[in-house]
C-alpha cells in the first residue's frame, strides 16, 4: 500500500470520524448497523459533542456501542433505554444524550418508555435501526417483521390474523404533542446514506436548541438472518420495505414550546 | 500503486478489516472496485482498488463501507 | 412547620413516609421518580412539592419499570436518587435493579409493603421479605435491606440508606409497610452527618480530558461474569461483616427472646413490657438490616434462652433465617400475622404459654 499523502493526492478526503472508535465490530459483513454507528460519530464530531455526550445502548446487537463510539455510555436494560436517558438527561440537562436501539427493543418491549419519553418532550434523540427481525438472538419475529416474512417464530411467514401488522413508530411518534422530529430514512444508497446523515444532524440540533425529542427511525439490513447476501439484502429495503415504511420527515417542530 | 494519469483520486481499503459485504463494489460510480481473490486474517476475500485510473475521489465507497475500511484521497 | 424549616433538635409530629423524604433530603438527594401506588403516595406527593424549589428534580413516570431505568440512569450520572413504591410496583422494579446491582450502581429504594400476592390489599404486610432480602431479581446479588420501626427510623436509615449504597455501589431499600408508613409520631431531624459521602470517580459526565467511560452489566469475554460475580460476592460479604445492625431489646436475663422486625418489633415492644410486669423474662432481638442479617447474634442468643420467639406479619419468611442461624431448632417457635397487625395481647399470650404459664 502506498502511504498517504504521496504527492498527487494528499488530500484526505474521507476518514474515519473521530468519534467512531478504531476498531473492527463484531456486525456481520454488510450490516447496517455499521453505517449507522459511522453516521452517528460523524454527527457527534460535527457538532463537537464528543466529551459531553453520553450515550445509552440498548441489548441487542447494538449493545456494543461502547465499544465502537469513543463517549461515555450507559447500558440500559432492554427497551428501556428512552427511561435511562431520561434519568441521565434529568441530572444532567447540559449533557449530549442519544439512545441508539432496535426494533425488538424499542418496537416491542420498550413501546412504552419511548411513547412516554416523547410525550414528555424529553430532550433526548433516539437512533432506532429497523431490520425487521430480533438479531442477536437468532433471527425472530419482531413487531416491525413484514407480512409473509419468514423468521425463526414466523416459520411460514408472518400472518396477520395471529401475529397482527408491521409497527410504523416514526409515524406513531409524530403524533404525540412532545414530539418535536420524528423521521425515517435509510442507508441502502449512497443518495439515502446523505439524507439520513442530514436527518441525525436535524434531530441532533433538536436537541442541542431545546426543542424536545427526536428520533430518526433506520430501515436497516440484516442480511444474516435475512438470509440474504448484503446487496440483495438492500434491495429488499429498497422495495417492499420502503413501501410500508415510507421515507420521510412526519414531524418537525419549528419552534420550541415555551411555557 | 502508481499515479495513474486521469484518475483525480485515491483510495486505500483495509484489507484485513474488510468483511467482503461487497456493498462499495456497485456504489462506485466508476466502477473502480472489485472483490479481491487473497483472504484476509478474518477469512473473507478482500475488497480491491482495481482501476485507480477512473477514481475521481468522491469519496462514495468510503460512505458506503459499513466497516469504514476505506480512506481517500484527492 | 415543615421539618425542613426546624432546629435540629426540636420533636416534629410527622408522617412515616414524610419522615422518609426528610431524610432523604437531609442527606442530599435532590432526584426523585416514582408512580402512584397506595399506601407511599403521600412520598411522591411530598417530593412533587418540595424538589423543584430545591433545584431537585420530580417526574412521575409511566411504570415502575420506566421508574427504575430512570433511576438507573440518574445514578449513572452520579446523584443521589431515590424512588419508592409498593409490592406489586418493587416486583416490575426487579429486572432494573438486577441490573444496577450488576453496573455497581448505588440508589434507594423504598418499598411500603401492602399484602400480597397479587393485588392483595392494602393492609400492611411483611411478606415482601423473600424478595427484598433473597435479591428480588435474577443473577446472585442481594440489595441492603434496612427495616424501620418508628418514624425517627424512616428518617434516620434512609439517610443511612444513602450512605450506604455509594459506599458500596450497589442499590438499599427501606423494607417498610403501611403502618409504619402511614402512622404519625413525633420525632428529631438530626443534621445529616456528610463526613460519610464519598467520591464517584465512575459517574458519567461526559468524557473531557478522560478516556470514555462505561457503566454495564454485560460482561461476555472470557471468565468475566464468573470473576465479576465474585466481586459482587466480595462485596456482601464485606456488607455483612462490617454493616450488621440489630437492636437488642430487654434482652438482659431474659428467657424468652422475640425475634421480630419493623412493626411487628414494634407491637412486640410493648408485649415484652406487660410480660416483664408479669414476671416472665422477655426480651426481643429487633434485626435493623434484614441484609446483612444478624446471624451471629441469632445464634448466641438462641445458645442463652429457652425459646425464640420469631413473629412476623406473614406465614413464615425470617424464620427461616433464624433457623439457618442456630441448630438448636426445637427452641424456635413462629407466630405468624399474614397481612394484619399483631395485637400486643396476642403476644403476651404466646409469651405466657411459652414461659408455662396458664393464659
Amino acid at each position: 500500500m502506498s502511504a498517504p499523502g504521496k504527492v498527487g493526492f494528499s488530500k484526505a478526503v474521507y476518514t474515519r470520524p473521530r468519534s467512531l472508535v478504531d476498531v473492527k465490530s463484531h456486525f456481520c459483513p454488510g450490516c447496517h448497523h455499521g453505517t449507522i454507528h459511522k453516521i452517528v460519530a460523524e454527527c457527534i464530531d460535527r457538532y463537537d459533542l464528543r466529551e459531553k455526550t453520553i450515550g445509552v445502548a440498548c441489548v441487542g446487537c447494538s449493545v456494543f456501542l461502547y465499544d465502537y463510539i469513543d463517549v461515555d455510555v450507559v447500558e440500559s436494560p432492554h427497551g428501556r433505554a428512552p427511561a435511562v436517558a431520561t434519568g441521565v438527561k434529568r441530572a444532567q440537562p447540559d449533557k449530549f444524550v442519544f439512545t441508539y436501539q432496535g426494533d425488538g427493543d424499542l418496537a416491542a418491549i420498550g413501546t412504552s418508555e419511548v411513547i412516554h419519553a416523547a410525550n414528555r418532550g424529553e430532550n433526548l434523540s433516539v437512533i432506532f435501526v429497523n431490520n425487521t427481525t430480533y438479531g442477536m438472538t437468532g433471527g425472530q419475529m419482531a413487531p416491525t417483521t413484514m407480512l409473509g416474512q419468514k423468521t425463526s417464530t414466523t416459520p411460514y411467514g408472518r400472518d396477520f390474523r395471529s401475529d397482527g401488522y408491521p409497527i410504523r413508530m416514526a409515524e406513531l411518534l409524530s403524533g404525540l404533542e412532545g414530539t418535536a422530529y420524528s423521521a425515517r430514512v435509510a442507508v441502502s444508497t449512497p443518495a439515502q446514506i446523505r439524507k439520513a446523515k442530514e436527518s441525525v444532524r436535524k434531530a441532533f440540533e433538536m436537541q442541542i436548541s431545546g426543542m424536545g425529542f427526536s428520533i430518526v427511525e433506520f430501515l436497516s439490513t440484516c442480511p444474516t438472518n435475512w438470509g440474504m447476501k448484503p446487496l440483495d439484502a438492500q434491495k429488499r429495503v429498497l422495495g417492499e420495505m420502503s413501501e410500508y415504511f415510507p421515507l420521510g420527515v412526519f414531524k418537525e417542530r419549528k419552534q420550541a414550546d415555551v411555557a | 500503486m502508481e499515479d495513474s494519469v486521469t484518475a483525480t483520486g485515491r483510495i486505500e481499503i483495509d484489507f484485513e478489516r474488510c468483511k467482503a459485504c461487497e456493498l462499495c463494489v456497485p456504489a462506485c460510480p466508476t466502477e473502480c472496485i472489485g472483490m479481491g481473490t487473497s483472504i484476509n486474517r478474518q477469512g473473507y476475500a478482500s475488497a480491491v482498488f482495481e482501476r485507480p485510473d477512473d477514481c475521481t475521489g468522491c469519496a462514495i465507497c468510503a460512505e458506503t463501507c459499513p466497516d469504514a475500511c476505506i480512506l481517500v484521497w484527492r | 412547620m415543615s421539618a425542613l424549616a426546624a432546629s435540629p433538635s426540636k420533636r416534629i409530629l410527622t408522617k412515616g413516609n414524610e419522615a422518609i423524604c426528610l431524610g432523604a433530603v437531609a442527606a442530599g438527594c435532590r432526584h426523585y421518580y416514582g408512580y402512584p401506588i397506595t399506601p407511599q403516595n403521600d412520598i411522591p406527593e411530598y417530593m412533587a412539592a418540595h424538589l423543584p424549589a430545591l433545584g431537585g428534580t420530580f417526574l412521575q413516570a409511566e411504570s415502575e419499570v420506566a421508574t427504575i431505568n430512570i433511576i438507573l440512569g440518574t445514578s449513572a450520572s452520579g446523584k443521589r436518587v431515590m424512588t419508592s413504591s409498593s409490592g406489586p410496583g418493587i416486583s416490575l422494579m426487579q429486572e432494573g435493579l438486577s441490573y444496577m446491582a450488576g453496573s455497581e450502581l448505588p440508589a434507594v429504594i423504598v418499598n411500603i409493603s401492602r399484602s400480597g400476592p397479587g393485588l392483595g390489599g392494602i393492609a400492611p404486610s411483611q411478606g415482601d421479605y423473600f424478595q427484598a432480602v433473597k435479591g428480588g431479581g435474577h443473577g446472585g446479588y442481594r440489595l441492603i435491606v434496612l427495616a424501620p420501626h418508628s418514624v425517627q427510623e424512616m428518617y434516620t436509615l434512609t439517610m443511612l440508606a444513602f450512605d450506604l449504597a455509594d459506599k458500596y455501589r450497589t442499590p438499599a431499600m427501606i423494607l417498610g409497610d403501611a403502618v409504619v408508613g402511614q402512622m404519625k409520631e413525633p420525632f428529631v431531624a438530626s443534621p445529616y452527618d456528610p463526613a460519610s459521602t464519598v467520591e464517584k470517580p465512575w459517574a458519567l459526565t461526559g468524557c473531557v480530558g478522560r478516556e470514555r467511560r462505561n457503566l454495564k452489566s454485560l460482561h461476555l469475554k472470557d471468565n468475566a461474569i464468573e470473576v465479576h460475580n465474585w466481586k459482587l460476592h466480595e462485596k456482601y460479604e464485606r456488607i455483612r461483616k462490617d454493616e450488621t445492625r440489630a437492636e437488642s431489646y430487654m434482652l438482659d436475663g431474659a428467657t424468652i427472646a422475640i425475634v421480630a422486625f419493623g412493626t411487628a418489633a414494634r407491637v412486640s415492644k410493648t408485649a415484652i413490657q406487660w410480660a416483664r410486669k408479669e414476671g416472665i423474662a422477655a426480651g426481643m432481638l429487633r434485626p435493623i438490616t434484614l441484609f446483612p442479617f444478624p446471624e451471629r447474634e441469632v445464634f448466641e442468643l438462641a445458645r442463652t434462652v429457652d425459646v425464640l420467639l420469631v413473629i412476623e406479619m406473614n406465614t413464615g419468611q425470617m424464620v427461616e433465617d433464624v433457623r439457618q442461624c442456630t441448630s438448636l431448632h426445637d427452641r424456635i417457635a413462629f407466630l405468624g400475622k399474614p397481612c394484619v397487625m399483631p395485637t400486643p395481647e396476642e403476644i403476651l399470650e404466646r409469651i405466657r404459654l411459652l414461659a408455662g404459664r396458664k393464659g
